[in-house]
């Protein structure tokens, strides 16, 4: 599964993406989230307020209990703040 | 004769735009329309009690469009509308530069009106994009601000 990262997340994590490959109990975005945050401080860091989590999986917004599957494409980032 | 198909125009993009061009172009053709309604974004040089330098503006390439295209396509949806156009520009910016246009066109005012202001407010909730300001402090993130989000909140009201 490919994993994307944009603005204060990306600079947190220290990667634009990643290629990570799911423990089978992985089965929805919530369960990923936890499975990301374990992979160093900077992913902790950047995951440690859900409540600015925001989570596309394949370019749309999904909500925490969308499921994932190996082949998708999740990109997290904070509340965007475009216009 | 049945009506032309509403236009819709999506642009993400590095360089700056010609407003008066855009416009223009926008509703060319269209004999149908009685009004467009704009929304011009500029940089502001003063963010809270810090001076703003420049700014970055990130984004997602692909889901940007995406998104703006379902905002679009969401507005046509709720006003009939002969034709909107987003242009949202990324990269490096400076104060007094223009950052989006938004429009909406439409045989009546009204419509035009609250379809522009649409646009805006869903853009600013949904669409991809990030900005870094380089301030006299610093550079830090621009953070989401709660009036934003009620601002897209009012359309969800019943109307």
């Amino acid at each position: 599964m490919k994993i994307l990262w944009f603005a204060w997340f990306r600079t947190r994590v220290g990667k634009t993406e990643e290629q990570v490959t799911l423990p089978p109990e992985v089965s929805d975005v919530a369960g990923l989230l936890e499975f990301l945050r374990a992979r160093s401080p900077g992913h902790a860091a950047a995951l440690r307020d859900l409540s600015v989590v925001r989570v596309a999986v394949n370019q749309e917004y999904v909500p925490f209990h969308h499921p994932v599957r190996d082949g998708d494409e999740v990109a997290l980032f904070p509340p965007v703040t475009g216009g | 004769m049945s009506a032309p198909t509403p236009r819709m125009l999506v642009k993400v993009q590095r360089e700056d735009f010609d407003v008066g061009a855009e416009l223009d172009a926008l509703t060319r053709g269209r004999l149908g329309v009685g009004g467009m309604t704009s929304f011009l974004g500029l940089v502001r040089d003063i963010h809270g009690d810090a001076r703003v330098g420049a700014m970055t503006l990130e984004h997602f390439p692909g889901m940007t469009e995406r998104e703006l295209g379902r905002i679009s396509a969401e507005a046509h949806a709720r006003w009939p509308l002969e034709a909107t156009l987003v242009v949202h520009r990324f990269g490096r910016l400076e104060p007094g530069d223009r950052i989006v246009l938004c429009a909406a066109a439409s045989a009546h005012r009204q419509a035009a009106f609250d379809a522009c202001a649409f646009l805006i407010d869903f853009l600013k909730t949904r669409a991809p994009f990030w900005k870094l300001e380089a301030t006299d402090a610093g550079e830090r993130w621009v953070e989401a601000r709660a009036s934003d989000d009620d601002a897209a909140a009012r359309w969800d009201a019943p109307r």
